[in-house]
């Protein structure tokens, strides 16, 4: 055990930054080498097409994967992202289309039910002293029952607002560098990764999500609020679900209920193999997305080359065990 | 359950704790009938009791199912329940509802075998109680059930792969996207559209036959990767609902509508529109209300001592543009 106030200084951090590099040097390798392979296996799969294709297919998936490393890092976990997802992307179609709501205000109303789960998450494990993993194993299931209660079943579709898929398949890059037609969803998806930077790694929220996570009883005697904190960690975990929940609705056009569940531990891999560590107190963004990518572009890659689709997810498991095993090596060595 | 007033369910936070305490198992009793479950032997006071183990609950085939099966309840004055797991891989919380329904001593039970094997210890059990089993859906490798309502899914799908001979003249490349590689009409719609392939058309080659579990968002990305590696496409047949929205969403992302012809299976608002508009070439529907009302039906028949066939063949039916509005076609599509 570390002893807690030490892990607030300066140097400590600093310490804690550079062997989280290793990792993320690692991991960006590791890509480095997929995309290599898959290039030299297939000529389809390093072209503008399908390097967009990959982009779009991490989109959802990264998103995610930001909140719960956010969460993570803090040292607890959370199941409900995928169903959250859902559950924001049916409320959003409901503003939209059952109330009415301009599709700005129905999406800033959907990610708000994002964020409300992730605050009662909070509130969970936080003012409850639920055990995280319990909690939001709870929450998965109540979103995703309340998204198929909701819905009453059924898809809800954005026909009558076509300008909601535009706003996300449209290309503003395509617009100014003709031929560079990167959807919008994509630009979201940096957009989401630049802000979770920045706040975790010069706001006030970052600092404590990592003391939290260091040490959660140190940081409370240091005089942090550790249950404000906590539930913001959760909040802003929501907030990132209800983005992807709108995300998702305006890539299928529609509301889709009965997806959503399995995702939480697509994002959990894409957080761990970018060497967010699940003891906590240590991850990054950068990692996380670059996680994200190599998810994706695994699976894309497999596809391509037709590889049977048990082998797809055998590989992609085994990723998922080497990533966390070399995790524990680097803690070993550092100790 | 369903209808639009349980929108208002918007407020998320105060039916939380509501949704917490029904949000385990999806179960539903149909509305005209009392929650009480009536004592085993089939007397004129008491309703005879029929519950229904369904494959699946929250996707619309089953809600047309479930629609299909309370119109006969009413007809025949019959109290029944309709449940299923959440998904079709979930072979065992179906048994535990099979397992479930028999301790409420049925008069008789319609089952719809997720693993037709893993059943049969239960379904003897039925047997030695004198309550007759009713398949609906797909069969059961077991002389139990008294019969079977269900479509025939190998021929249904070898009616696809003859349409798209004819669509894509007879030769070329196409590609299959399934739902699941393991459940009965997954098997059956990807051998009935490959033998069929394979026996009749050797012109055609099916270049990747993938499996994207039926969400429409996997669906999507898989379609795009068999487009970009296979350029020279002519085809891609969706095989059940979720998969047919993923392969038009494919399509249209990769800018290949008109290029592609995409052929679907069962039916839904999405699909209809994209008939309707040309850019799915047609679908293959089958009777999901009249699979749920003559399982019902069958069931009724053998408490009353008529007689019943062994196999119930529920019918399919190729829909396109030209006849997805008329009269017999309309009534077996579900929005």
């Amino acid at each position: 055990m570390r002893i807690g106030s030490i892990e607030l200084t300066p140097a400590r951090r600093t310490t804690l930054m550079r062997s989280d590099a290793v990792q993320r040097l690692l991991a960006f390798a590791a890509l480095i080498v997929i995309v290599v392979i898959f290039s030299l296996l297939s000529p389809n799969f390093l072209q503008f097409d399908n390097v967009v294709g990959i982009l779009l297919a991490t989109a959802v998936n990264g998103i995610l994967a930001l909140g719960v490393t956010f969460v993570i890092i803090s040292g607890s976990i959370d199941l409900s992202i995928g169903t959250v997802m859902t559950l924001s992307s049916v409320m959003t179609a409901v503003f939209i289309t059952e109330w009415h709501m301009p599709v700005p205000v129905g999406i800033l109303a959907g990610v708000a039910t994002g964020a409300l789960a992730g605050l009662v998450n909070g509130t969970l494990v936080a003012k409850l002293k639920i055990p995280s993993f319990i909690a939001t194993l709870g929450m998965l299931n109540v979103a995703k029952g309340l998204a198929l209660v909701v819905s009453g079943l059924k898809p809800i579709y954005f026909n009558d607002t076509p300008e909601f898929n535009r706003a996300a398949m449209g290309s503003v890059v395509g617009g100014v560098i003709p031929g560079l037609d990167i959807p919008n969803l994509v630009l979201v998806l940096f957009g989401c990764a630049l802000v979770a930077g920045l706040i975790l790694t010069t706001t006030v929220l970052g600092r404590f999500t990592f003391a939290m996570g260091s040490n959660e009883e140190a940081a409370r005697l240091s005089g942090v609020n550790v249950d404000a904190w906590k539930m913001a960690v959760f909040a802003l975990a929501g907030v990132f679900s209800g983005i992807a929940g709108v995300l998702i609705g305006a890539r299928l056009n529609s509301a889709q209920p009965s997806l959503g569940q399995g995702y939480e531990l697509d994002a959990i891999a894409a957080a761990v193999i970018g060497g967010t560590s699940l003891s906590g107190g240590e991850g990054s963004i950068l990692g996380t997305v670059i996680g994200a990518f190599i998810i994706s572009t695994l699976t894309n890659g497999l596809r391509i080359l037709s590889v049977p689709q048990e082998w797809q997810t055998v590989v992609t498991g085994g990723i998922v065990i080497i990533a966390v095993y070399l995790d524990i090596v680097r803690r070993r060595q550092q100790q | 359950m369903r209808g639009k007033p349980m929108r208002w369910f918007g407020g998320l936070a105060g039916v939380v704790l509501v949704a917490a305490a029904c949000g385990g198992t999806p179960a539903s009793t149909a509305s005209s009938s009392p929650s009480a479950s009536p004592s085993s032997s089939p007397s004129a006071a008491a309703k005879l009791f029929i519950p229904m183990i369904s494959k699946g609950f929250q996707h619309q085939f089953w809600q047309a199912v479930r629609q299909g099966a309370e119109k006969a309840a009413a007809q025949y004055n019959v109290t029944i329940t309709f449940e299923g797991p959440e998904n079709e891989s979930q072979v065992d919380k179906q048994i535990e509802m099979l397992q479930a329904a028999i301790n409420k001593k049925p008069n008789a039970l319609c089952f719809a075998a997720l693993d037709s094997k893993a059943a049969i210890p239960l379904l003897q059990k039925l047997k030695d109680a004198n309550i007759p089993v009713i398949g609906f859906d797909s069969g059961v490798d077991s002389d139990i059930p008294v019969t079977t309502a269900a479509t025939d899914n190998i021929a249904a799908a070898a009616a696809a792969a003859d349409k798209m001979a004819t669509l894509i003249g007879g030769s070329g490349d196409v590609a299959i996207v399934a739902h699941d590689q393991t459940s009965r009409t997954g098997i059956d719609r990807v051998k009935g559209f490959t033998d069929q392939v394979k026996n009749k058309y050797p012109n055609i080659k099916i270049v990747a036959t993938q499996y994207g579990g039926g969400d429409q968002l996997k669906s999507t990305d898989i379609t795009k990767a068999i487009l970009q590696a296979n350029p020279n496409l002519k085809g891609v047949f969706g095989a059940n609902e979720g998969s047919a929205i993923g392969v038009l969403n494919g399509v249209k992302e990769s800018n290949k509508v008109g290029k592609v012809v995409v052929i679907g299976y069962d039916s839904g608002q999405q699909q209809m529109d994209a008939i309707r508009a040309g850019t799915e070439a047609g679908a293959i529907t089958q009777d999901p209300i009249g699979i749920g009302f003559k399982s019902v039906e069958a069931a009724w028949k053998v408490l009353n001592k008529q007689s019943v066939p062994k196999n119930i063949d529920t019918g399919f039916h190729w829909y396109d543009k030209t006849n997805i509005d008329a009269p017999d076609i309309a009534a077996l599509l579900y929005k």
